[in-house]
């Protein structure tokens, strides 16, 4: 594979992965949307979901990017007008920034980065910035609370999400993405390396944590305070109509997606097969659908729980996040850090 | 009627937010505008909140966006023609609304009901106490942020609302109940089905159990939240489920029975000591269960006979005066319906449940969170038809 590239110029080379890297957002955001929140859910809620548009509905999401690209673009008149429009921008783009470092095959990746999970994590913050932007250029009192309530929860989660990777980056003694697949590919289980030695096993507390935190992150129930739709009414997203409200929608599925492929690489193997050798040319195509199974799975514990669970106050959100899960975050990497010393 | 330690520390805490001075930091409160048009106001209940942060230093309810003026339109409408409008009351019980009516007509006029439309009459009332609040248990999960529930709530209504239907023809506004009786008698087959249903409702008692009121989110979100000392809810009007989850045991179908036939079989009125949200949500649960073990035990001992009593066919109603009360999902329902013998009431005056249970807001929303005003606003559980009429 990259004896192909090689054999491209610059621009090509570019355009193939600018067009892979939307595809890998926007196929995934759609694929989840359909599986998960159109079908998945609906059979919770003993309901059949969309039937019409395509087999089994398959073609709804489409039917529904059709319906909000038809609908007005409004601004509110004391919207602050460039920070009102630019906000979802700025989310859909800490998405796919957050997409560079993720490895798909041996081969099949954007940036293979030293610094990879430390960019990755970095630049998850800066949905914050637009969530907050959305709030408060919205003038309205409902977006500015939940702005304000987005901010203080993403800026608490994000320290037990940070400190859950710092479990994996020590016992992969790598922060780039691409070798911790590979230290998990080539570890072993107490001398038995038939499936290599997925993270999970040994983090498992890092693995729980960072599902909580990235709940969290992604404002899913129950850790959706900041849209709250029965409170605030959907919260900084209250003003967007149209196109700007799909942008949010499809930052929020597709960053969920994005999150859960980020999991999977730290926890789960990545794109490796059992098997395999970690270098097979094969892997390139497999690794990336073994990724997006994992996602899958990921994504379907995501909204499980966020169609099962009522959600917390402010507060109780706040006391979880600082009272139960940094600490345990932090005895997560003393054991660790002593346990990679001493074994 | 004691007063728990817990009780006494919500109402100190709602007084001491009442006359919070911020010393540290000069800051701007902010008044939010709850509704008319918000997904949590059941319709269009406007709550205006002085906000000090997430913290609400004073809440008003305005009411009236959905005033229909029922109690004038039935001064010009003849006394059958009156439960048309007044089914749309608390339009998720609407049977429970025409049985006051009906019987304080009746109690002017001096007719009785034959036994049999009795207990039809009390049957009814009770399913259609069922498929109210069915829909609030699942609904109160909605407010707290649970999506899930209210669709199983919506699945298990129907099973009751089915069996309304089959008896009345109307799912929503059956407007079955006559002056002396009935409209119609049962079909065949109904009791059979009725007993399924009840069945039915009685496993949906058990998935909520488990899957809202068991939930540590959940019991997090409304124990010791909103909490009504009974004597604070007494003197607000506070009725039905709000009160009695405040501990006091009163309930008009054990109390002062009239025209139904509660007493005839065996039930229980269940309290709770606490009188938080939490207590609210868990006596309503229960009432729920207690109601298909009414219309159980109704089923088996309907008597036979007439349905309907010897009526004229125009009604006119004697000169007098008469107020009748029950026990409807929403709390106590008034009728005071002055006759002066025409074919029409000269006076209707609809003491409604929810009016009085939403006038204790500005008292109870005190010192609360912005999320907390909506679980408390839930588990008052009003119907924005039975506050404004």
């Amino acid at each position: 594979m990259i004896s192909v590239l090689s054999e491209l110029s610059y621009w090509q080379v570019t355009s193939i992965r600018v067009g892979a890297g939307l595809v890998a957002v926007l196929l995934v955001a759609g694929t989840l949307v359909y599986a998960h929140l159109f079908k998945m859910v609906s059979f919770m809620q003993s309901r059949l979901g969309p039937m019409e548009a395509g087999p089994y509905g398959s073609l709804q999401l489409l039917a529904e990017i059709g319906k909000f690209l038809q609908k007005e673009d409004i601004v509110p008149r004391r919207a602050d007008r460039f920070v009102f429009k630019a906000a979802p921008f700025v989310v859909l783009t800490s998405t796919f920034l957050l997409l560079v470092v993720l490895p798909g095959g041996p081969d099949a990746w954007f940036i293979s980065n030293d610094l990879g999970i430390y960019l990755a994590m970095a630049v998850s913050s800066v949905s914050v910035i637009g969530i907050l932007m959305a709030g408060w250029g919205s003038a309205s009192k409902y977006s500015l609370l939940g702005g304000l309530r987005a901010t203080g929860q993403l800026i608490a989660y994000e320290l037990p999400l940070l400190l859950a990777v710092v479990g994996v980056v020590i016992q992969a003694e790598t922060m780039n993405l691409q070798e911790i697949v590979l230290a998990q590919a080539n570890g072993e289980i107490f001398g038995w390396g038939a499936i290599g030695n997925p993270f999970i096993i040994t983090q498992f507390a890092g693995f729980i944590i960072f599902m909580i935190a990235m709940q969290a992150e992604l404002t899913q129930t129950p850790f959706d305070m900041p849209v709250a739709e029965s409170e605030l009414v959907t919260g900084y997203m209250t003003e967007y109509s149209g196109l700007r409200f799909l942008l949010f929608f499809i930052g929020e599925f597709a960053t969920a997606g994005v999150f859960s492929a980020i999991a999977a690489v730290l926890f789960l193997g990545g794109w490796y097969v059992p098997g395999l050798d970690p270098a097979d040319n094969l892997l390139n195509l497999l690794g990336p659908l073994v990724l997006f199974g994992k996602v899958v799975l990921l994504t379907f514990l995501v909204f499980w729980v966020r169609f099962t669970f009522p959600r917390f106050r402010e507060d109780q959100l706040q006391r979880l996040a600082w009272k139960f899960l940094v600490p345990l975050a932090l005895a997560n990497i003393v054991v660790t850090g002593v346990l990679k010393v001493v074994v | 009627m004691t007063v728990t330690e817990r009780q006494q520390l919500s109402y100190i805490a709602a007084q001491a937010a009442d006359a919070r001075v911020n010393l540290e930091i000069e800051t701007e409160g902010m008044t939010l505008n709850i509704g008319p048009q918000h997904p949590a106001t059941h319709g269009t209940l406007r709550i205006v909140a002085k906000l000090d942060g997430e913290q609400v230093v004073a809440a008003e309810p305005v009411m009236g966006y959905m005033h229909r003026g029922y109690e004038k339109l039935a001064e010009v409408r003849t006394y059958p023609q009156v439960t048309t409008l007044i089914n749309r009351i608390d339009w998720l019980g609407s049977f429970a609304n025409e049985v006051p009516f009906i019987l304080a007509a009746e109690r002017l006029m001096e007719v009785e009901a034959p036994p049999r439309a009795q207990w039809i009459r009390t049957i009814l009332f009770e399913l259609s106490r069922i498929a109210n609040i069915t829909l609030f248990l699942g609904d109160m999960a909605v407010q707290v942020g649970a999506i899930t529930p209210v669709f199983f709530a919506f699945r298990d209504r129907e099973h009751v609302l089915n069996q309304i239907e089959a008896a009345t023809g109307g799912r929503f506004h059956p407007n079955f109940d006559r002056i002396g009786g009935l409209k119609d008698d049962l079909p065949a087959g109904w009791i059979a089905e009725t007993r399924q249903a009840m069945r039915k409702i009685r496993n949906f008692c058990d998935e909520i159990e488990e899957l809202v009121e068991g939930n540590e989110i959940f019991q997090a979100r409304t124990r010791g939240i909103g909490v009504i000392p009974p004597d604070v809810g007494l003197s607000y009007g506070l009725t039905g489920a709000n009160i009695r989850a405040s501990g006091v045991d009163w309930d008009v179908r054990r109390d002062s029975p009239c025209g139904l036939v509660h007493n005839q079989v065996d039930w229980k009125v269940w309290t709770h000591p606490d009188g938080d949200s939490f207590a609210r949500f868990w006596v309503r649960m229960q009432e729920t269960r207690e109601a298909t073990k009414i219309v159980d035990q109704l089923l088996d001992g309907i008597p036979s006979g007439p349905i309907m009593a010897k009526v004229p066919v125009i009604i006119k109603v004697p000169a007098g005066e008469a107020y009748v009360e029950t026990e409807n999902p929403l709390g106590v329902m008034g009728y005071y319906v002055v006759s002066k013998g025409d074919l029409f009431p000269f006076r209707v005056k609809i003491r409604s449940a929810s009016f009085s249970n939403v006038s204790i807001t500005p008292w109870l929303l005190r010192g609360v969170y912005v999320p907390d005003i909506i679980t408390i606003l839930g588990s008052l559980y009003f119907i924005l038809g039975d506050i404004d009429r």
